[in-house]
């Protein structure tokens, strides 16, 4: 429907920086008649036959299968992601995202025995534009499989496949009010989290926006979770299988061009093997396909927006600054759109900014380390505590390891790996509350 | 050429064979699979792949008139397309080899045979290296020898190791292609360890499969072998070919395989000189693919 | 004869194992004739920084230990019941207050090999992998008892949290300071590391903004906070976006321990 704010705003390509199409502007009146709508849905949702919910979120799930063409072309036009990655992860997983849910709904019971669960009310979810369709998934299954209404404000620069998945809801004969979507920016979603009557803030992005809301929420009695940023460490020992580490470490920070909150952009190699694994770990990004997103060879494609374009140019201009030695591929990028190549920083000392700040862009700092503790000192050394890659044959090492990263995801010999029934989430400033699983319920629902 | 005698000299290389992820690597074969290839390079494609192949016929049933036959389809493939190239080689057994240097004699295809006992290998050594000098002496230009798998599995590294550079001497000028019969090792470390094995007792070629087996190739083992190929180049210098043989039918399996080979070893291998796709029925779905390219019509399998 | 002179009791605050004067000398008389020390933002920088340290051993001590450990502290508590109902004013109340507070100490004690098993999961995830989650503890975590009851609201809220494998420092009833400071005696014969648990008394006004924007806090169980003090430490708290909880039901719950935790997920290929 059309805005009570009366403003709209473009959403470009950012592989061609043309415009797409313009997305109307929620502003007070708006979020509040969202808001209202959920608020009114809610008792009857809430109360309605846990099973039929199940139908509801298990047709969502079909539909999305069904349109996972058109949503996959949408994502990579809109958010500038290889149709490979939009094609193979973000559908087909948010597709699973809601089946998994969809299960749980009438089974709540089971799942916290002698708990009493019960919704917690209007959810109120802002997403970034990293996994458009996936992040939003991720919020209103386990919502609405709680019994929970939702409203949720994609990122301006991505709303295309929530407002797709509006329609689809539409065509679900979910009941109105159940599911909103309002478009805009920050000021939006300030408005959405600060509404007196959302009684559950869900947010994934930054950090620094984590903290604002986790204040603008203090003193409400809102429930609260925070997916927030990430530094991850992915750790590798000499005795790892390194053409597979080489690909996990290629996964781990070029998949989606590093726009990952849990992307391992801090490779820790073990001193003795460094230099083979850095040779083949050139020779690799050597092959990286940049350019067109809607090429089904393309690896990496365009940066999401010039604003993060512009951040990732002045972090990587840091790291030449403060003495970090640069190695990019010599790939053609394409004249128009936002562009950066795959780069690969070694000589990285740990007060680096480029080795602390959160990058979000195809960007790896390289630093050694000589033994296990060394390698856990540095891995934890940040305030983030999202993820973690370890890269070793040897068993013992891993669950060592393992029991000693300061993150809430572990990848063990593989990377960036995702499912709808794997909890995900973070330690220390990465955030709050899981998000997947039996612990994805948790911030959805009140216990006894 | 490398034929010392033991595994001393390999120091770090063979006391450090690497494992090998199973999941990681075949995850990574099966997305290479999925690259699309453009028209353009399709074509271009479909013919590298007849230039690398090693038309093959192991069959106790195999006759003058069968050799005949392959030998013809090996130089023309298509005799309505002269522009289709000939294949690399023919591929058949030790006692076929005089007739196919007769008709292939003038032509740019070689004659490639399997020796030491193909394909279980379980016979003596002496025996091993006496057909091998034979099969040279009637002409084979390249030769297919079979691993001692019993002895690998047994860990008898060195027994293996001593038997190929045996062959190589035997070998002569002949180029020597080394099959690990990969569906009988049970892991792709194995696998890996048997490359590295392979390379540094002097082969030219490593070899997947005798066909005989199942599985045969895979995308995923030969992409193990790759790797081992390209760690030994780093590590030595040595440029060591590659062949994939077995259950390799279809040209789209034929170039999942060439993009393969891009992807790990790059250009420098996209030639006959280093990568070979043995097969027997394989050229013919080539073929048909490579017309409708051509002509934009879907071809009859016939 | 002449009457006996009693030997008085000074009490001290509890920090890294060590009953200590606040640094700062001072002390405040909510009880009639008693000196009670008034810890400082110094003091309780320091309760934090022993009970860092005191983390990964914590941390790392097996489920049983941990909970033989609370189970001691319920030992020790129950064995000074008298003491308890004293200082907590006599009476029925006081007694059942003691009771309830050894009961959650006992309660929580047999929860520590437990909670991975209920608390925890295997994930069957669609594809060749291994994948579990696990809980472990979230680091230091401030404990604002409630200030009545006094000895069982703190015990409602370090029980959980060191049950957890976390380490606490705690902010005592500032009203009734004297059992929390009696039973500081009980864990510091109850085999708990120095720094793993320490206890603070003084005026809440002064130390919980410190306690909430403090850098190296996980977690804040917030349960004797008033409305405005909520608030104020949910502000604060997003400094380091630590988590806040405020269990005010009273009620014995594995959520207590699991508020205070962490998950973490492990995934493994599955190959040969």
């Amino acid at each position: 429907m059309e805005p009570r704010s009366g403003r709209w705003f473009p959403t470009i390509n950012p592989a061609t920086e043309e415009q797409l199409s313009e997305v109307s502007e929620a502003l007070k009146a708006d979020v509040d008649r969202a808001v209202t709508a959920a608020a009114s849905a809610q008792e009857s949702w809430g109360r309605l036959k846990p099973s039929r919910r199940a139908r509801y979120i298990f047709r969502i799930s079909r539909l999305l299968q069904e349109r996972s063409r058109e949503l996959a072309v949408v994502e990579s036009l809109d958010g500038g992601k290889p149709i490979k990655e939009s094609r193979d992860v973000d559908i087909p997983l948010a597709a699973a995202h809601f089946f998994y849910y969809a299960g749980w709904a009438d089974k709540l019971e089971w799942a916290f025995p002698n708990r009493r669960p019960r919704p917690v009310g209007v959810c109120g979810q802002v997403i970034p534009w990293n996994f458009p369709l996936l992040m939003l998934a991720w919020k209103i299954a386990p919502a609405l499989a709680a019994g929970n209404t939702v409203v949720l404000k994609p990122a301006e620069t991505t709303p295309l496949s929530a407002l797709l998945f509006a329609e689809i809801c539409q065509q679900a004969d979910l009941p109105p009010g159940v599911v909103n979507i309002i478009t805009g920016a920050g000021k939006t979603g300030s408005l959405l989290v600060s509404h007196p009557d959302v009684k559950k803030v869900a947010f994934t992005g930054s950090t620094e926006v984590g903290k604002l809301i986790q204040k603008a929420v203090a003193g409400t009695g809102k429930h609260l979770s925070l997916e927030l940023g990430g530094k991850a460490a992915n750790i590798v020992f000499d005795d790892a299988p390194l053409d597979q580490a080489v690909e996990g470490i290629i996964n781990g920070i070029f998949f989606n061009q590093g726009h990952v909150c849990c992307a391992g952009s801090r490779l820790l190699v073990q001193e003795s093997v460094a230099e083979l694994l850095l040779a083949k770990l050139r020779d690799r990004v050597d092959t990286l396909r940049v350019g067109d997103p809607l090429d089904k060879n393309t690896d990496v494609g365009a940066i999401n927006s010039r604003a993060q374009l512009e951040k990732i140019q002045g972090l990587v201009e840091s790291g030449l600054e403060e003495g970090a030695e640069i190695y990019q591929p010599p790939c053609e990028l394409p004249a128009k759109g936002f562009w950066f190549r795959p780069t690969i920083f070694t000589n990285v000392s740990q007060s680096h900014r480029i080795a602390r700040e959160e990058i979000f862009g195809p960007v790896l700092s390289v630093l050694t380390f000589r033994t296990p503790a060394e390698a856990v000192e540095k891995a934890n050394n940040t305030p983030y505590g999202l993820s973690a890659g370890v890269w070793t044959e040897k068993g013992s090492r891993i669950l060592w390891m393992t029991e000693r990263l300061r993150a809430g995801v572990v990848w063990a010999n593989t990377y960036n790996r995702f499912d709808p029934t794997s909890p995900f989430g973070g330690y220390k400033e990465s955030g709050f509350g899981r998000e997947g699983g039996l612990h994805g319920l948790l911030p959805y629902l009140g216990l006894n | 050429m490398a034929t010392a005698p033991s595994l001393l000299h390999l120091g770090s290389l063979m006391g450090g064979v690497r494992s090998v992820d199973q999941v990681a690597v075949e995850e990574r074969a099966a997305s290479l699979g999925k690259r699309s290839i453009k028209k353009a390079s399709k074509v271009w494609a479909l013919e590298l792949a007849i230039r690398m192949m090693d038309l093959t016929t192991l069959e106790g049933a195999d006759t003058p008139g069968k050799v005949a036959a392959l030998c013809g389809k090996a130089i023309r493939p298509d005799p309505t397309d002269h522009s289709v190239p000939s294949v690399a080689a023919v591929c058949l057994y030790p006692s076929l080899i005089a007739q196919a240097v007769q008709h292939l004699r003038g032509t740019t295809v070689k004659v490639a045979s399997v020796a030491t006992s193909f394909p279980s290998g379980q016979t003596f050594t002496t025996v091993k290296v006496t057909e091998t000098r034979e099969a040279v002496a009637a002409g084979a230009d390249e030769i297919d020898m079979v691993i001692d798998r019993g002895a690998f599995l047994s860990g008898g590294y060195q027994k293996v190791y001593d038997e190929i550079v045996r062959i190589k001497e035997a070998c002569g000028s002949a180029h020597l292609k080394v099959i690990l019969e990969t569906g009988e090792l049970g892991s792709y470390d194995n696998v890996r360890r048997a490359s590295i094995l392979a390379m540094a007792a002097g082969a030219d070629f490593i070899k997947t499969s005798t066909g005989k087996i199942q599985p045969a190739a895979t995308p995923a083992v030969t992409l193990v072998m790759m790797e081992a190929v390209r760690d030994f180049h780093r590590e030595t210098g040595r440029n060591v070919g590659l062949k994939a043989a077995g259950g390799i039918r279809t040209a789209k399996q034929a170039v999942q395989y060439l993009v393969l080979l891009y992807e790990t070893l790059g250009p420098d291998w996209m030639t006959p000189n280093r990568f070979r796709l043995g097969a027997s029925s394989l050229l013919n779905d080539v073929l048909m693919q490579l017309a409708r390219e051509k002509t934009g019509a879907y071809q009859s399998a016939d | 004869m002449a009457p006996r002179l009693d030997v008085r009791k000074t009490y001290k605050l509890f920090v890294n194992g060590e009953f200590v004067r606040s640094e700062s000398g001072r002390a405040y008389r909510p009880v009639a004739g008693v000196n009670v020390p008034r810890a400082s933002r110094k003091d309780l920088r320091d309760a934090v920084r022993a009970a860092r340290t005191a983390f990964d051993g914590w941390a790392g001590r097996t489920a049983t230990n941990r909970g033989q450990i609370l189970y001691r502290a319920a030992e020790m508590l129950d064995g000074r019941r008298l003491q308890f109902i004293q200082e907590l004013g006599g009476g029925k109340p006081a007694g059942r207050e003691v009771d309830a507070a050894v009961e959650a100490l006992v309660w929580y004690a047999g929860w520590t090999d437990k909670l991975a098993q209920v608390a925890g999961t295997v994930n069957p995830v669609a594809g060749p992998y291994f994948n579990f989650t696990i809980p472990e503890p979230t680091g230091v975590v401030g404990v604002v008892a409630t200030e009545t009851p006094a000895l069982l609201g703190l015990v409602r809220g370090i029980a959980p949290a060191l049950a957890g494998g976390n380490v606490v420092v705690a902010l005592a009833s500032e009203s009734r300071p004297l059992p929390a400071l009696t039973l500081a005696e009980v864990l510091a014969t109850s085999d708990f590391p120095p720094g793993v648990v320490n206890v603070l008394t003084g005026q809440r006004k002064e130390l919980l903004p410190w306690l909430g924007a403090h850098m190296d806090v996980n977690a804040i169980d917030a349960a004797g906070c008033t409305a405005e003090e909520l608030a104020a430490a949910q502000e604060a708290a997003a400094g380091n976006v630590k988590r806040v909880v405020a269990h005010r039901n009273g009620e014995l719950s594995p959520s207590a321990i699991t508020d205070l935790m962490e998950m973490k997920t492990v995934w493994h290929p599955i190959g040969t």
